[in-house]
């Protein structure tokens, strides 16, 4: 693997910045920015692949999203980590790639689905992996692994078994512990459990 | 096993056995339960390694997987169940034709399992009836064999014949018909 | 630089570019037909529980006659949340739910998720481990191509290539099991190393299996390879071209069958690949056929990189020894140590402890590449984890696919492309 030259990205485009990353080049770049940018790694730097699109949510922090993509070349054998800032912490909204490429077209469905980005210019955006009437986007930091009650998307089978979407079970889960208190709340349990056997929901 | 009495009556001249209803449709459904493999996720690759042939489930004549509902009388649950595959599970398991059973086959199916989580169903005996549940992630391709080892032992127990005249047809819809 | 291989077939492959050419001229054909008539389309429902469809998938589609119009592939039946549960545990535990996203090469899963967090922690581990983990990597990647394998020539017809495959992947099966304790849900790597060193006398085993698994190479390739049926199923349907396979992010198999030289292990070695001596087979029609070969050339590959580690297998530790917040102390140290007692103490309850910053590491599965996205905070749980897996995106070109194609084509497109609802969904 030979790396790439990022001073030539920064000294080309004057709106680039620096990521701070543990491995590949990073850059930031502005949201508005991202299309004629991206078209240029496609065409004059020779990044064909297209290998990830992902967002991140900062919680409370501003900008509390962040779309991550990830690049390849296949003649460089170079990897590129771009990102870019959601400019509106509410109504987060990113241009879409799908132009430049196709497989930006399902990334972009699941990052929607799942974070609530909006990629403006997008054929067909709607949720691929959650069915289409669910109310939440999972994987931003406020909504709770074991999930929150909604109901079934078909009505006719939701009447027959009586069933709806429920918050998972928790208690006794595998998972991660906070480290100190009494047993019962060390003990592993989900992060962001709201109860246990001493105080109940 | 009262059901399984099978007598030969020596009054009765010729090649007749005297035995229960229960007891013979009890053993025919018993020895031909045609399973449809609701394959999931990868509980779903065990139920392939039951069918194949080191294990070999044919041994106890359930080898005819039947992916169409309408031909299988066993579905068997294995994998995750979300709660968008729940509502799909649900209506398989209506279009199976009496009498059915079903088999929640390893810890996804049986109670949700490690997937503690906003996407996953918590058992699939939320929306179908199970008959026999199995342990295990996933369980052993011997696991599933006993199960439905099981499950014909709960076959032999059931009052069938009783279910034959009460149950099916429904009596309205029968008169409109013999009218017509 | 990558050594390539074209895999060339004598008079099969010039069989094949006419087979291809007729299949196009007969598509075009029945192109026109259709505008003349301008019949009604019908739409047609396959899946999620469908046999052609290999787990959750669901395709609807717009027929006209048995042509298809259109087609929009309906995912999300397998979505468990892993992502969102990876944020809730510490990285050691998550080493499970690795197994089940490609739950036909467990293994390679185990070691690339692996390989992500220890290059987040900037953690290099002991030559032994590695060539352990490549055995591993590569044993899974026979079981899942001999799987893609049996599993297609059975959608094309052939049963009997199924049964042939599956019986080589039990015993596969059985060497997982001696080495990891289970058959397929392996949990085998930890941060920094291995569960446990390999057992006594089981490369032996390994090296009788690879002798077996070509064996019955031979068979399936008498089976199928030049097998009328399959060869008129398959050839010149489902053509993917390189632009196409590019621009929809394809990886694995079904990238080098369209012709584009890309393998990991070549281009960005990890672990051990660059000390071996392998082969990059590269299709040159991109249909479902040269899908097949390529399967079945990588498996042969993947014995004779077995074959090199295990020839020159390096003594040393399984795991990395030096990194103590890492990676858990021996259990007869944990119940007589104090110190190692602390330590395990903290690492079952806190987590290895990472620093922060943003990695992402891509291993050649066998199904494409598996790219971790991590990022980290500090500490022992990751703050976001993307998991890119290779089925999601090599399924992403379906709408474009298969329009044009006839209804039967499907079964055999779909077993082509050999992919696995547990990675695609998560
Ligand atoms: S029980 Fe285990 S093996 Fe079976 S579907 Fe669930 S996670 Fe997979």
């Amino acid at each position: 693997m030979s790396d790439i030259d990022k001073s030539r990205f920064l000294s080309q485009f004057d709106y680039l910045t620096e990521r701070e990353s543990s491995d590949h080049v990073a850059l930031n770049c502005p949201a508005g920015k991202l299309i004629e940018f991206c078209t240029s790694l496609r065409d004059e730097f020779g990044f064909d692949l297209l290998l990830d699109v992902t967002a991140i949510d900062w919680d409370v922090a501003t900008p509390r999203f962040t779309g991550v993509y990830h690049f390849y070349s296949t003649a460089s054998s170079n990897y590129l980590r771009v990102a870019a800032d959601c400019p509106d912490n509410v109504n987060p909204v990113l241009p879409s790639l799908t132009s430049i490429y196709s497989a930006a077209d399902w990334h972009e469905r699941e990052t929607y689905d799942l974070m609530g980005i909006r990629y403006e210019g997008h054929p067909n955006l709607k949720r691929i992996l959650m069915w289409d009437s669910y109310p939440y986007h999972p994987l931003r930091k406020d909504f709770p692994l074991a999930g929150i009650e909604t109901p079934l998307p078909a009505e006719d089978v939701a009447e027959r078994t009586n069933l709806k979407v429920v918050a998972a079970p928790m208690m006794g889960g595998p998972f991660h512990s906070s480290g100190d208190g009494k047993m019962s709340q060390t003990e592993p349990s989900a992060k962001d459990e709201s109860w246990n056997e001493q105080s109940s929901k | 096993m009262l059901n399984q009495t099978v007598a030969y009556d020596s009054k009765v001249e010729g090649e007749v056995i005297v035995t229960k209803a229960d007891a013979v449709i009890n053993w025919i459904r018993k020895n031909s339960v045609w399973p449809m493999p609701m394959g999931l996720a990868c509980c779903a690759i065990e139920l392939m390694a039951a069918g194949a042939s080191r294990f070999d489930i044919s041994r106890f004549g359930m080898e005819v997987m039947r992916f169409s509902p309408r031909q299988a009388d066993c579905m068997i649950v294995a994998g995750t169940v979300t709660y968008k595959m729940a509502e799909v599970i649900r209506r398989i398991y209506e279009q199976m034709g009496d009498p059915k059973w079903v088999v929640a086959m390893g810890a996804c199916a049986s109670t949700g399992g490690m997937y503690r989580s906003y996407a996953t169903l918590q058992g699939v005996d939320r929306v179908v009836p199970v008959d026999v549940y199995i342990s295990g992630c996933p369980p052993r391709p011997e696991a599933l064999l006993d199960a439905m080892i099981k499950l014909q032992e709960k076959i032999m127990d059931e009052n069938s014949a009783k279910n034959l005249i009460k149950v099916p047809v429904n009596k309205d819809i029968r008169k409109d018909a013999l009218s017509t | 630089m990558a050594q390539t291989k074209e895999i060339s077939l004598g008079d099969t492959g010039a069989r094949a570019a006419k087979a291809h050419s007729n299949a196009q001229a007969k598509v075009v054909a029945a192109d026109e037909t259709v505008s003349e008539v301008n019949s009604e389309t019908m739409a047609l429902n396959v899946g999620p529980s469908h046999p052609t469809t290999h787990g959750v998938l669901r395709l609807m589609m717009e027929l006209d006659g048995d042509l298809i119009k259109k087609c929009e592939p309906v995912l999300g039946y397998l979505h468990r949340g892993d992502e969102k549960i990876a944020e809730n545990m510490t990285y050691n535990q998550f080493v499970p739910y690795t197994d089940r996203l490609d739950y036909l090469a467990p293994l390679a899963n185990n070691v690339a998720y692996a390989m992500a967090v220890e290059k987040l922690a900037n953690l290099e581990v002991p030559e032994r481990c590695q060539a352990i983990r490549m055995i591993s990597c590569e044993l899974a990647r026979i079981s899942s191509h001999l799987l893609g394998v049996g599993v297609y020539g059975m959608d094309a017809g052939a049963w009997t290539v199924f049964m042939y495959t599956f019986t080589e992947r039990e015993k596969l099966y059985t060497l997982f099991e001696e080495l990891t304790g289970a058959r397929f849900t392996t949990s085998y790597t930890r941060i920094g190393g291995v569960a446990r060193d390999i057992p006594d006398g089981w490369l032996g085993r390994v090296n009788s299996f690879c002798k077996g698994v070509i064996d019955v190479l031979d068979q399936v390739d008498k089976m199928l390879t030049r097998n009328r049926i399959f060869m008129d199923r398959t050839v010149g349907i489902g053509v993917i071209t390189k632009e196409q396979a590019l621009s929809y992010g394809m990886t694995g198999p079904n990238l080098r069958a369209s012709g584009v030289d890309l393998d990991l292990r070549k281009d960005n070695p990890y672990m051990m690949y660059d000390q071996c001596d392998f082969e990059v087979p590269i299709g040159l029609n991109g249909d479902c056929y040269d899908r097949y070969l390529m399967r079945a050339e990588e498996i042969k590959q993947s014995v004779s990189i077995i074959r090199q580690v295990i020839g020159k297998f390096p003594e040393g530790s399984y795991y990395a020894e030096d990194a103590k917040k890492i990676f858990a102390p021996q259990k007869s140290k944990v119940l007589s140590s104090m110190e190692e007692l602390i330590q395990n103490f903290m690492l079952v309850t806190e987590g290895p402890q990472m620093p922060q910053g943003e990695v992402y590491f891509e291993a050649e599965n066998p199904k494409g590449s598996l790219g971790f996205f991590i990022v980290s905070k500090g500490g022992g749980v990751p703050y976001r984890m993307k998991i890119r897996g290779p089925s999601f995106c090599n399924l992403s070109i379906l709408s474009e696919l298969i329009p044009g194609h006839f209804l039967t084509d499907i079964t055999v497109i779909l077993g082509s492309l050999d992919f696995v609802m547990g990675e695609c969904d998560r």
